[in-house]
């Protein structure tokens, strides 16, 4: 229960310094919201007027505490080069982030923990090195570029599908589903070869523990083993590195995107950028990584459950 | 008839091309409901000889030749299938490092009892009796609220004792015991040896007992084995080889321990 | 009976290689990379172009060339940056540790918490794109993980006996900090500035694909990629190169930091 609270308490202490920093970096930016909302041909009396009246010339922990109200309540600020509330332009996107991410870290556990539990079974055999070697080209393939392998192949000689015809979730969802599978794919690939890696090493550094002889000491098979003793302890640093994939990919889905001409939160993210829309880009920043910090939090749950050690150590 | 009997046991390491014999043509037996210790240096294959008998080696050693039996089958021929049954309900074992040879993630109940689960047919309560009281029998206090805690929790002595336990559960007729008291402070190591002789006297358990310090075995083992590089020194009773060695190598041993005096005397009350 | 330490061979084969491919593109490339030529548009790899040409007519090899240097550049300038200011928080915190060592931390962890892109998009988006805002949020995003690494391992030394004797030969902080102490991180610094080569190239790589990173007409493998992307099926050669240049620049740094691994086992 202690661990529990404390968990609670770093979290809240996190998204706060999270949410400070990014209102800190969006509010040094010369060039404020009444500025970009008149345009550059407004006159100065114009601007200071309407910065009054925003309360842009509050103190800063005045602004920062109406933003993060306002940010509890729904309220994202209004977009700058579209004129309306960033809620509008980013709520239908959430999904599409999630569905990619998700699904894309479900390939990755599919593919991974099998092959992974698998080639620590038959160490040292040639094809134990085979992939290997290929595990270790596969890990410095950028995602995207796999993407562009998989759309020249697959899409564009096999048509296996068509790319750049993306389904809106709302239209059909099975569609929408089927037309994420190459990109979730594409993410997928460099991320499986490291997971199988990790998962490969963690069985093999656990199985040379002395509470393996113990268990075969006690009439246990290898199977038994495996499953029964060292699969839990191996998880231990799987977990971690399952956690920092899923926080990986929310990254690389913006850029997957781009690929798959998916009209998600990263090519809004993108075009806001460019066009810079920070009310946007804070939105989806903030947005981003109170999920990344909420991930981290539940992993650290799901840790306490795997390791009772954990509890004792700082 | 002994319960084990091992002949020109042979053991060898090997790593790449060089082959490394570490067990040399090495023979002895216990009796049932004896106590034989296995005294040397390290490196000098007891406790391969310990583990050789469970087929327990790591994938680089081998039994390259001779025959271990016990109840007179040829355990040494024995497949990994066959070897199952025998492990943990016949024979049990314990090693030197309690800490490390516990399962972290397990709680200390559930190892103590996996023995049964994987030898018998009973229901999770009845495992869960018969576990509580081999617990009471091996002096853990408070076994109902220990049964759920973790290794971590536990001292260094309290964990001799869960193995000690999970070895016992089923009962088997041979215990090893490969150097259970050098992980252990010198207090705690006594309460082990204790420990360990009112186990053999309620339920007649042979006990094989590996250790480097002649000063144990003397006040636990009724049979010692000396050895040295692999092979047999010197064998004897406990008391005869304390009094009058005959090796060499044996006499150094016995200069070695540090309050031989202390022990002698300990011994004789 | 030593084994050959074969991935720090290849790495450093590689790397060897296509530094010296970036080293002859300051001076020489087989064309002008930015010449275009309206009749060489899109022509398959040949004798006289390796890899071909682009939709513009340049010489694409001469272009992977320029990019494999702009990628060296940054990655090498972001690690340094990124690693200097990680190891120098790090060894700060560690061996003095109070108020200091908290805050620190926790910022760290509001760091980690951003996916290293994300972050980089941030500074990105605050302070425009360019090669040099590139290195500079990239490098923000590598400090954690040095300072973290360099924090704990001076954490683990500082009360041991070798540093309080120092201390008490009237040794300075610097001193025991720069040469007793740094010194025992070395070999993992070695390998996670490895890394850190490795993940630098692939998220300027991906800024680049994405039109943030570094501007034309500086060349760059990335944005190479992404302009040859309507030309997949017509032009495959002008994505392929720069895609293949990318991985084995990312390879042999993963490949390094392996062989570096593997020594320190040894």
């Amino acid at each position: 229960m202690k661990y529990l609270w404390k968990k609670i308490g770093t979290l809240i202490i996190t998204l706060f310094i999270v949410s400070f920093l990014s209102f800190l970096a969006f509010s040094v930016i010369p060039g404020d919201a009444a500025q970009s909302k008149l345009g550059t041909e407004a006159s100065e009396e114009q601007v200071k007027a309407l910065q009054e009246e925003m309360g842009l010339n509050d103190p800063l922990l005045i602004r920062y505490g109406r933003w993060v109200v306002g940010f509890l309540q729904g309220d994202f600020g209004e977009s700058y080069s579209y004129s309306v509330p960033v809620k509008e332009i980013v709520l239908n996107k959430i999904p599409i982030m999630v569905a990619l991410v998700l699904l894309s870290f479900l390939w990755i556990l599919v593919i991974s923990i099998p092959v992974g539990i698998f080639l620590a079974q038959h160490s040292n055999r040639w094809f134990d090195y085979v992939i290997r070697v290929g595990n270790q080209v596969l890990m410095s393939i950028p995602s995207f570029f796999i993407g562009m392998i998989i759309t020249l192949i697959f899409g564009l000689l096999l048509k296996w599908f068509t790319p750049g015809s993306y389904i809106p979730i709302e239209e059909n969802f099975i569609g929408f589903l089927g037309y994420l599978i190459a990109p979730s794919i594409a993410m997928a690939l460099p991320k499986s070869a490291m997971a199988i890696k990790i998962l490969r090493s963690a069985i093999l550094s656990q199985a040379g523990m002395d509470y393996v002889r113990t268990a075969y000491s006690r009439g246990n098979t290898k199977k038994q083993v495996l499953y029964r003793h060292i699969f839990r302890n191996a998880m231990i640093p799987t977990v971690t590195f399952w956690a920092m994939t899923l926080v990986d990919l929310v990254a690389s889905s913006i850029i997957i995107e781009q690929v798959f001409s998916i009209p998600g939160m990263g090519s809004i993210l993108i075009t806001s950028i460019s066009n810079r829309d920070y009310p946007v880009v804070q939105f989806i920043i903030v947005f981003i990584a109170t999920i990344v910090i909420f991930v981290n939090f539940l992993v650290d749950l799901l840790y306490g459950k795997i390791d009772p050690r954990v509890h004792i150590r700082k | 008839m002994s319960l084990l009997e091992i002949k020109d046991l042979q053991i060898a390491f090997f790593q790449g091309e060089v082959t490394k014999h570490v067990v040399k043509e090495l023979s002895f037996s216990i009796s049932e409901g004896e106590i034989v210790g296995i005294v040397g240096e390290s490196g000098s294959g007891k406790t391969q000889t310990a583990l050789s008998i469970l087929q327990l080696l790591r994938e680089n050693a081998k039994i390259v030749g001779g025959s271990i039996f016990f109840c007179g089958n040829e355990i040494s021929k024995y497949t990994e299938k066959e070897m199952q049954i025998l492990r943990g309900k016949e024979i049990g074992i314990i090693f030197q490092e309690p800490m490390t040879a516990l399962n972290p993630v397990h709680p200390i109940g559930k190892q103590i009892e996996e023995s049964m689960k994987l030898h018998l047919k009973i229901t999770k309560e009845e495992r869960r009796k018969r576990a509580l009281e081999v617990m009471r029998l091996v002096e853990l206090p408070n076994p109902e609220e220990l049964y759920g805690k973790y290794p971590h929790q536990l001292s260094g002595g309290m964990r001799q004792r869960v193995m000690i336990a999970s070895a016992l559960c089923m009962e088997p007729k041979l215990l090893i015991a490969d150097e259970p008291t050098t992980a252990l402070d010198v207090t705690v190591q006594a309460q082990i040896i204790e420990l360990l002789k009112k186990i053999n006297r309620v339920k007649k358990t042979s006990i094989l007992f590996i250790s480097h310090d002649l000063g144990v075995i003397h006040r636990l083992c009724d049979r010692v084995i000396v050895m040295n590089d692999g092979k047999k020194v010197e064998e004897g009773k406990v008391e005869e080889i304390f009094k009058s060695p005959k090796q060499e190598y044996t006499k150094k041993l016995l200069e070695a321990i540090p309050n031989r005096q202390v022990s002698l005397r300990r011994r004789r009350r | 009976m030593k084994k050959k330490n074969y991935n720090l061979i290849f790495g450093i084969g590689i790397v060897s290689i296509l530094f010296l491919l970036f080293l002859i593109g300051i001076f020489y490339t087989p064309y002008d990379p930015d010449a275009m030529s309206g009749s060489e548009k899109l022509l398959a790899p040949s004798i006289k172009h390796f890899f071909g040409t682009d939709q513009f007519g340049r010489d694409v090899f001469s272009r992977v060339m320029k990019g494999i240097g702009t990628t060296f550049f940054i990655a090498i300038s972001t690690v340094l940056l990124g690693s200097m200011i990680g190891i120098f928080l790090g060894a700060l915190t560690g061996y003095f540790g109070g108020w200091l060592d908290e805050i620190l931390m926790r910022v760290n962890d509001a760091i980690v918490a951003f996916p290293s892109v994300l972050l980089a998009l941030i500074f990105i988006s605050i302070l425009g794109p360019g090669q040099n805002n590139i290195i500079f949020a990239l490098a923000v995003a590598f400090i954690p993980s040095f300072s973290r690494m360099t924090r704990s391992e001076f954490l683990a030394n500082r009360d041991m006996d070798y540093v309080k004797s120092a201390r008490l030969m009237g040794v300075s902080h610097l001193r025991i900090i720069l040469v007793h102490i740094l010194p025992n991180a070395v070999p993992t610094l070695f390998s996670m500035m490895a890394i850190g080569f490795n993940n630098a190239i692939l998220a300027e790589a991906g800024m680049s694909y994405l039109g943030i990173g570094v501007q034309p007409p500086q060349a760059s493998l990335g944005r190479m990629l992404s302009e040859s992307q309507i030309y997949l099926v017509r032009a495959p050669w002008v994505a392929i190169f720069p895609g293949l240049a990318i991985v084995l620049l990312a390879l042999s740094f993963s490949l390094i930091s392996e062989g570096i691994n593997e020594q320190r086992e040894a």
